[in-house]
């Protein structure tokens, strides 16, 4: 397949054997890994790290990088359930209003200070990741919203199935990613994230608003994170000032990495990310099974991270050469 | 006679303080081939660019079929059916061949849909159009320069522009290459299209083009119908500026041969260059941009080392792979580009200078501040570096000073050989006139000088000898009495790659 379609393929179809493959290797040791049980397990480990992952791969195509959204998940979760807690008989959907409008405006904050004065994405985010998470103990007073609190409609869709007992969060997710596959590749804004990110230089010359594009992403990434917060409350019942969110962005970078999306801008398939977070969820779900201790399973987290990413180097520069001797010849 | 597609008045631009464009007027007709000529700086490529829209005039005005337009950005050139080829295409290397035609011209909202199918189609029959074999769906990523070029040709088809500029499109190419583009300019020609061709080749200007302009200081020096030149004519007018006096060193002993070269070759960048420089001796090599001048200097450096070939230093042979090697053999090199590859931009202007010695201020790797100070201090006193402080970020200093810090750090190395690429580029009149008496000096003092240089009266000036390379070859070694604009001209301009 001498395409971009077919090189793209390529990659997706790595990222699924080392799924596979991995899957097959926990397997032989521990069969009951290759259940439908383990495959709920995992599904319910991904729908946060799906949502925030589709923010983040925007970001990251533009050339940029959020570092801040566990903290953005922090803060709009606290609010959200700051309202639920005060408010007890407010309409609970509203939460989702509350939750997503929080994360646009962090969100905007961060491509605000990147776009206006020129601060490299990394170094912003890293400092807002210490605000917003600072904000988030401020607003609650270093107290957790407890499970009394959540509505329980809003855990609901944790719990419940509208079909095969697979609850509603994850159709959710799975929804966001539909919705960012056609915001990634057929809409005329989509396109014009890949090319900025692609070659930030001459996207303003070919009539690209690098401005308004930048600020998007970031609000995007931080509307996703606050969807992730308000599921958050859902998925757990509580939120918790310093746990709340903490790590998701190592889990999310790791997972839109994992799925092939370029940290020098430009490209990446939301199927690949799909597959990254299925991936990181197997991972999770099987070091618990395999008896690793909790102390080792970050090294262990970590060490995968790597090994895919390595793989998958490998894999995408023969591609490449493949494909210029095809041209060439 | 018909009306002409672009006319510009009075075209004046300035950057800074320094006028690069002069009132230039010129028509250019539908269904010509109009090509810009003149010396590296003359003006072409930013009269190419102000029509295009990268650049605004300071003065003058254009008028598209008699109309007055405001070209203000490339997007509206576009608009307006002007498009510009860049010798190396800019590009979106990871969207597909297809999106790379089409993007920017997306009407509609954000949430407009992108049409892939239509735009597939599109691009395949453009590129038919242009009877080339490119898949439309690949990545841009990976194609060869010739392509990239077709597809901005494509791009600007697509844009039905009327004016097509290409801005030296034919140095990267094969000649098999440059006959299939000859081949469609003439084509967009026929169709009434107005091309601009900038190019060094004057036989390719010759094969190709109807009309010529020649541009000469940033002023339009003559525009004629190309079969009434002769290359002489054309020479004559592209560099028929008044010569500026410098007085040549006097008197200076040349001595042993400090540096012996012997068919120095790296394939696609030159090959087969033998020289020698002696001692006291200024040796200048001339040619135009991308003749591989920088490449040989840099080879000479260890930079990037020659495939094969000798290199002699003080009649003993040496094999340089390394700078670091370079510098220990007595060797110095002032780069062309000083900002990339010349300056520590955020260190101290005296750490700039000891960059080069710190094993002399140093004991037992630690740097000896006192001693480091005081070399500092005796370097801009000597060279009259102007600056505030030595504390002083060397970013922060003028061109022509950065410029002599480089120098200062090269001297105290007291090099036997010293290779100096492009060394007066955007520095200031007088600061060059220093410049050169410096240079002079260094020569009494014994050292042998290479000078790279594409200013022609400076290498009149200044050097014993002039070498002159093109193509990647030494196509003349002239004494200093041989040695005359024409002449130097005549060796630089290419012979090869006519494309009938």
């Amino acid at each position: 397949m001498n395409t971009l379609g077919g090189l793209l393929l390529r990659r997706e179809a790595g990222i699924f054997v080392m799924i596979v493959l991995f899957c097959l290797a926990v397997g032989l040791y521990k069969p009951q890994f290759l259940s439908l049980n383990s495959l709920r397990i995992i599904l319910l480990l991904t729908p946060l790290i799906m949502i925030g992952a589709m923010g983040q791969m925007f970001v990251l195509v533009a050339r940029h990088v959020d570092l801040s959204i566990g903290s953005m998940l922090g803060l709009s979760a606290m609010l959200t359930g700051m309202m639920f807690k005060f408010a007890p008989d407010i309409w609970w959907p509203l939460g989702f209003i509350l939750a997503i409008g929080t994360g646009i405006l962090l969100g905007l904050f961060n491509g605000f200070l990147v776009v206006f004065f020129r601060l490299p994405a990394i170094i912003v985010t890293l400092g807002t990741l210490n605000l917003y998470r600072g904000l988030t103990y401020i607003v609650s007073d270093a107290k957790q919203i407890d499970r009394q609190f959540v509505p329980s409609a809003l855990k609901g869709m944790s719990n419940t199935s509208p079909i095969f007992g697979i609850p509603w969060i994850i159709f959710m997710s799975l929804g966001i990613a539909l919705l960012a596959y056609v915001f990634a590749r057929h809409t005329t804004v989509g396109r014009q994230i890949f090319a900025l990110g692609s070659n930030p230089v001459a996207a303003p010359l070919r009539g690209i608003n690098v401005t308004q594009v930048t600020l998007l992403v970031f609000a995007l990434s931080g509307a996703l994170a606050g969807l992730a917060g308000i599921m958050y409350a859902s998925r757990w019942g509580f939120v918790n000032p310093s746990n709340t969110g903490a790590g998701f962005e190592f889990q999310v970078i790791a997972a839109v990495v994992i799925g092939g999306v370029s940290i020098n801008g430009g490209s990446g398939s939301v199927l690949g990310v799909v597959l990254g977070v299925l991936l990181l969820g197997c991972v999770s779900a099987a070091l618990p099974l395999l008896g690793i201790p909790g102390t080792s399973q970050n090294a262990i987290y970590g060490a995968v991270i790597l090994l895919a990413l390595l793989i998958d180097r490998t894999v995408r520069q023969q591609g490449l050469k493949q494909l210029t001797a095809r041209a060439a010849a | 006679m018909t009306q002409p597609l672009i006319s510009a008045r009075g075209i004046s631009k300035s950057f800074a303080t320094i006028e690069v464009l002069r009132d230039v007027d010129l028509d250019l007709m539908p269904g010509e081939i109009h090509a810009l000529l003149g010396e590296n700086g003359a003006g072409k490529s930013t009269f190419a660019k102000i029509i295009a829209g990268v650049h605004r005039p300071t003065r003058g005005t254009l008028a598209l079929n008699g109309e007055p337009v405001e070209v203000a950005s490339p997007i509206i050139a576009q608009k307006l059916g002007i498009t510009l080829i860049h010798q190396e295409p800019i590009s979106f290397p990871d969207l597909s061949v297809a999106e790379n035609l089409v993007l920017g011209r997306h009407d509609g909202g954000w949430l407009a849909r992108v049409p892939w199918a239509r735009m597939t189609a599109d691009a395949r029959a453009l590129m038919a159009l242009l009877g080339v074999k490119i898949d439309v769906t690949r990545p841009m990523r990976g194609l060869s320069i010739a392509d990239q070029q077709m597809v901005e040709i494509a791009r600007a088809l697509a844009s039905d522009s009327r004016v097509i500029i290409m801005d030296e499109p034919t140095a990267p190419l094969t000649p098999k290459e440059t006959a299939t583009l000859f081949t469609i300019a003439r084509r967009l020609r026929d169709e009434g299209r107005t091309i601009i061709f900038i190019s060094h080749r004057l036989e390719e200007v010759r094969a190709l083009c109807d009309r010529v302009t020649i541009f000469r200081d940033g002023a339009r020096v003559i525009t004629e119908t190309i079969g009434n030149l002769t290359d002489a004519d054309i020479i004559r007018h592209m560099i028929g500026r008044p010569l500026k006096e410098y007085l040549h060193k006097q008197g200076t002993q040349i001595g042993e041969v400090a540096l012996q070269v012997d068919n120095l070759t790296l394939p696609g960048l030159f090959s087969d260059i033998s020289f020698t420089v002696r001692k006291g001796e200024i040796v200048g090599l001339g040619g135009l941009v991308g003749a591989g001048r920088t490449d040989v200097a840099r080879a000479l450096f260890g930079v990037a080392p020659a495939a094969s070939g000798h290199i002699a230093v003080n009649g003993s042979e040496v094999s340089i792979t390394d700078p670091s090697q370079a510098i220990d053999l007595g060797l110095a090199f002032v780069p062309e580009d000083r900002a990339v590859a010349g300056i520590f931009r955020t260190l101290s202007v005296e750490q700039n200078i000891s960059a080069a010695v710190l094993g002399k201020v140093s004991r037992a790797g630690v740097i000896r501040r006192g001693q480091e100070k005081s070399l500092a201090e005796e370097s801009v006193r000597k060279l009259s570096i102007r600056l505030a402080s030595l504390r002083q970020p060397i970013g922060e200093l003028s061109g022509g000073n950065q410029q002599k810090t480089i120098l200062a750090r090269w001297l105290l190395t007291a090099p036997s050989v010293l290779i100096l690429d492009e060394p007066t580029r955007g520095i200031d009149i007088g600061v060059k006139a220093e410049f050169y008496d410096m240079i002079g000096a260094l020569a009494v003092s014994g050292c042998a000088i290479l000078l790279i240089s594409s200013e022609l009266p400076e290498l009149l000036a200044l050097c014993d000898r002039v070498l002159v390379m093109s193509e990647g070859r030494l196509t003349a070694n002239l004494s200093r009495a041989e040695a005359t604009q024409e002449s130097i001209m005549q060796a630089a301009v290419p012979k090869t790659g006519v494309a009938a």
